[in-house]
């Protein structure tokens, strides 16, 4: 392993030339996704911050989709140079598992909650792992176009729709992952919302979501990147989709396409910060000076202000505002919303933590059929 | 050879043997040319060879399954898959303590996502019991608190099992105090509390940089120190320090109550009873696995042996073959398109040339997704193409044809994209054949085909070859282009390659996939240079 003491070695020199700075660093690198989103977290909580305190710089990495990967590569070579790392549930769950990610102190490390209730019962649910502070809630939801939908059809109102080809022809577009679509084909093959996990941990339950799936395996478009499902509907490939929620949001208010939400059996899934273990005390002391301040009650609601993503903390929602630019009410946008949160699916992170590997073999391989 | 004639060796005029100062002299050469090319030769190794070598090494390493839990791998040796019983006590007083210390390093859990690739379930397993696992340490520990409250005390335990030199200039030292050294005398006396003592001692020293002599120990130790007693420890005839409490403490365990880990592992998931999990515990408890490579072609070692997985899970073998012929489709295309093109670029006069030269580069200034997503816009079925052909007549609207999101998109796309790195070599070797053996051929009476089969074509063939091995292995690799035009069944195992190094974290598997990869291009680079000869290769 002589590249690993190279590399060691030369963590050690660019930790010793930091000696000098006191106790709090005055360089901190953030990762975040970029586009809109980083743009939220730059104006509700870093630019605030930075007026605060002049002399600090905040630099971003928009590498949180390798997030995981390449934290695990800096531990190895013995070189963290990121400080706080915006990553999705499932990652931290992930980061922390693997002992890359800090444990929390919800209630020391972070601050009380405007009304007065402590941090950890503040986040309450929202707390999926001892390392992950979540910001936001987002959602994976379904949109669709209505002068697409043949003449004389009802607007869809459930996400089994998507796999209603007769009363809705053409294409939809589903994320190329069996995580959510195996849980919505079993939804919709007449599975109760409960027992959905207890029915995908057999074998025959998996069989009967791919199954369920194969019935429109030739009308799906299979998209990665959410940008897209938005620009295939735009373009008129596809009849519905699914995707981020912020992202429909994007496409229907700001760039008023003829889109409608379909809020049914909508995923929520949260966004968060972790810390990487192993940080110097300067550059931690840093940190966590900038995350109490950017997940307290008031700038987690600000940051809505911005994107439409629901604030993880309970106090947020009270002062959720309106749009930046566009000045409307973001309130009935976000996925937090009551009526848009009737009929919620709650994704079991632990659980796929443990069959992600094998659900994802048998996907592809059935992909691949 | 002219030596045998002489009496001895010819001499060269410094007196030495001719052909050792001809060694000599050759090997000052070579080593002089060596030392040019050094700082390039060191720099290719430290940033390209090590890096890769290291990262395929992973495909065989496994030495976190006994890095972790060396004790249980241990008991494991005497307990057999076949048996189909569950291990016995002991494997369950081992797992114990592995657990405990890798729980206290937080390193059980990434043992159980590692074990997990092989058999589902076994990562919450841990992670679940890694929570309990200190309750029942626990146990033990406030039994002993309720039977005299110095087993609270870290200072006593610290005396009881350090070293006397060592205690004595820990005590009150700063910061985590001279490194720990154990009492020789309570080793033997009291093995397994020594040995539970020691970890916790330099855990604390190495890892919380406390000092152990004031720290409180696990409950770990606790467990281990009621074990020795009830194992029937020797020391009735210590008399050293804290000899009263350790005597009043084996007279007391007997009434302890103490469920066996066994039941308190079971009692925590019932899965601890599954031969299946202890299997696979064995099954790659091994130094080096062969389980990632058997993975990477659609095999699993199992606990009884390999298995083939079922078809609705084999990905990869299926992979490999795609990856490979429509690598191969890809080069023939670009030969195809880029062929004619080299050929005009060779033949026109200058200026028409340099124009068209810019054509073919423009591509290579331009960003690879954009060129990407050109393609999407161009080939969708509400694309360009499509609309044209319905506005044409020539489709129906219903008809329209699905040319992206699948193979022939990535074809498409790839072509397009690799057809510089055909044109570019055929270029230059088109260049360089002479016109004038073109006219010889024609004014002696060939035809024009004749001309360039018998003629030109067999002089622009090491430009193919070297056309074919770049734009070859180039795609091969590709994993851009095939995620966003390949749809299903479109994508390469790169794209497998690429989701088990980010998503799924599976390095492992990555890298035997990598290695299988690899291998395979230098077979196919050994067997054209068997067929076609490498020296007919001319890169310009």
């Amino acid at each position: 392993m002589k590249l690993k003491t190279i590399l060691m070695g030369s963590a050690i020199a660019g930790v010793s030339s930091m000696a000098f700075a006191q106790d709090m660093a005055s360089d901190m690198t953030l990762v975040s996704w970029g586009g809109a989103y980083q743009a939220s977290q730059q104006k509700a909580y870093v630019e605030p911050y930075l007026e605060m305190n002049p002399d600090v710089s905040i630099t971003w990495d928009e590498s949180s989709a390798e997030a995981v990967a390449k934290l695990r590569a800096m531990n190895e070579a013995g070189n963290i140079t990121w400080d706080l790392v915006d990553v999705v549930a499932s990652d931290a769950i992930r980061l922390c598992d693997e002992g890359l990610a800090m444990e929390i102190d919800f209630n020391e490390m972070l601050a009380e909650g405007d009304d007065g209730s402590s941090a950890e019962d503040d986040f309450g649910d929202f707390i999926v792992s001892d390392c992950y502070i979540p910001q936001i809630v987002y959602s994976t939801a379904a949109a669709y176009r209505p002068d697409l939908l043949p003449e004389g059809a009802p607007a869809p109102d459930s996400i089994c729709a998507f796999f209603d080809t007769e009363t809705y022809p053409g294409k939809r577009a589903l994320e190329q992952r069996p995580i959510n679509n195996l849980e919505w084909a079993l939804l919709c093959d007449g599975v109760a919302k409960d027992d959905i996990y207890d029915v995908l941990e057999t074998e025959e339950g998996q069989d009967q979501a791919f199954a369920k799936l194969d019935t429109i395996k030739d009308d799906i478009v299979w998209w990665s990147a959410a940008a897209e499902p938005p620009q295939l509907l735009a373009d008129g490939e596809i009849v519905m989709g699914s995707s981020y929620n912020g992202r429909w949001f994007s496409a229907i208010e700001e760039q008023d396409q003829p889109f409608e939400m379909l809020w049914d059996a909508q995923v929520f899934d949260l966004d968060g910060w972790i810390i990487p273990t192993g940080l110097p005390e300067d550059r931690l002391a840093r940190v966590m000076d900038f995350v109490r301040y950017a997940t307290d009650t008031q700038r987690l609601a600000d940051q809505a202000k911005y994107i439409s993503y629901g604030p993880a903390r309970a106090s947020s929602a009270p002062l959720v505002g309106d749009h930046a630019e566009l000045g409307i009410p973001m309130g009935p946008h976000m996925p937090t919303a009551p009526e848009n949160s009737e009929n919620v699916f709650v994704y079991n992170y632990t659980w796929w933590a443990d069959y992600r590997d094998d659900l994802d073999s048998k996907f592809q391989a059935w992909l691949a059929q | 050879m002219s030596d045998a004639t002489q009496n001895g060796p010819m001499l060269a005029a410094d007196g030495r043997p001719l052909k050792a100062s001809l060694r000599r002299a050759l090997r000052r050469q070579k080593m002089r040319a060596l030392m040019l090319i050094a700082p390039l030769l060191i720099f290719i190794l430290i940033t390209f060879i090590a890096p890769i070598a290291d990262m395929l090494f992973r495909s065989v390493e496994n030495n976190i399954v006994s890095d972790t839990l060396p004790r249980t791998v241990e008991a494991l040796d005497d307990w057999e898959y076949a048996s189909g019983e569950t291990p016995g006590e002991p494997v369950f007083d081992a797992m114990f303590v592995d657990l405990f210390i890798a729980a206290e390093r937080k390193e059980h859990t990434r043992l159980g996502s590692r074990l997990n690739y092989q058999e589902t379930g076994i990562s919450s397993l841990f992670r679940q019991t890694g929570r309990d696992v200190e309750d029942m340490a626990e146990v033990y520990e406030d039994q002993f608190d309720a039977l005299n409250e110095i087993w609270r005390d870290g200072a006593f335990w610290a005396e009881l099992m350090g070293d006397p030199d060592w205690f004595a200039e820990a005590q009150g030292a700063e910061d985590a105090g001279p490194r720990f050294r154990i009492n020789d005398e309570m080793e033997d006396r009291l093995p397994r509390t020594a040995e539970a003592y020691r970890v916790f001692a330099r855990f604390t020293q190495n890892e919380d940089e406390d000092n152990p002599a004031s720290e409180r120990p696990w409950p770990l130790v606790h467990a281990m120190l009621y074990a020795d007693l009830t194992d029937g420890a020797a020391i009735d005839a210590y008399t050293g320090f804290g000899a009263e409490e350790l005597t009043a403490a084996k007279e007391a365990v007997p009434g302890f109550e103490a469920p066996t880990y066994r039941e308190a592992f079971l009692e925590v998931d019932e899965d601890w009873a599954s031969v299946e999990m202890w299997g696979t515990i064995k099954a790659y408890s091994g130094e080096f696995t062969s389980g990632y490579f058997l993975n990477a072609v659609d095999r699993e070692l199992t606990p009884h042996g390999i298995e083939t997985l079922p078809s609705d899970q084999s990905v990869y073998l299926k992979l490999f073959w795609r990856t490979i012929w429509m690598s191969l489709t890809i080069t023939f295309m670009t030969i195809l398109l880029g062929y004619p093109v080299a050929y005009l670029l060779a033949n026109l006069p200058m200026r028409k040339s340099s124009l068209l030269m810019i054509l073919v580069l423009l591509p290579f200034w331009t960003s690879l997704l954009v060129r990407t997503s050109a393609w999407k816009v161009l080939l969708q079925q509400q694309g360009v193409i499509n609309d044209i052909l319905v506005w044409a007549g020539i489709l129906s609207d219903s008809g329209r044809l699905v040319m992206i999101n699948n193979q022939l998109g990535t074809i498409i796309a790839m072509t397009h994209i690799l057809l510089p790195f055909m044109i570019l070599p055929l270029y230059s070797v088109m260049a360089t054949i002479p016109p004038s053996f073109v006219r010889a051929s024609k004014s002696l009476g060939a035809t024009n085909w004749t001309t360039f089969w018998r003629v030109y074509f067999p002089q622009s063939v090491p430009g193919i070859g070297a056309g074919s091995i770049l734009v070859f292995i180039l795609a091969i690799g590709y994993y851009i282009t095939p995620a966003l035009v390949g749809g299903t069944d479109g994508i390469f195992i790169s794209n497998r390659i690429a989701y088990h190094i980010s998503s799924s974290l599976n390095w492992g598997l990555a890298a035997a996939l990598g290695s299988i990869l690899l291998a395979a291009v230098l077979v196919l680079y050994w067997a054209y240079d068997r067929i076609v000869g490498i020296d007919n290769v001319k890169l310009g």
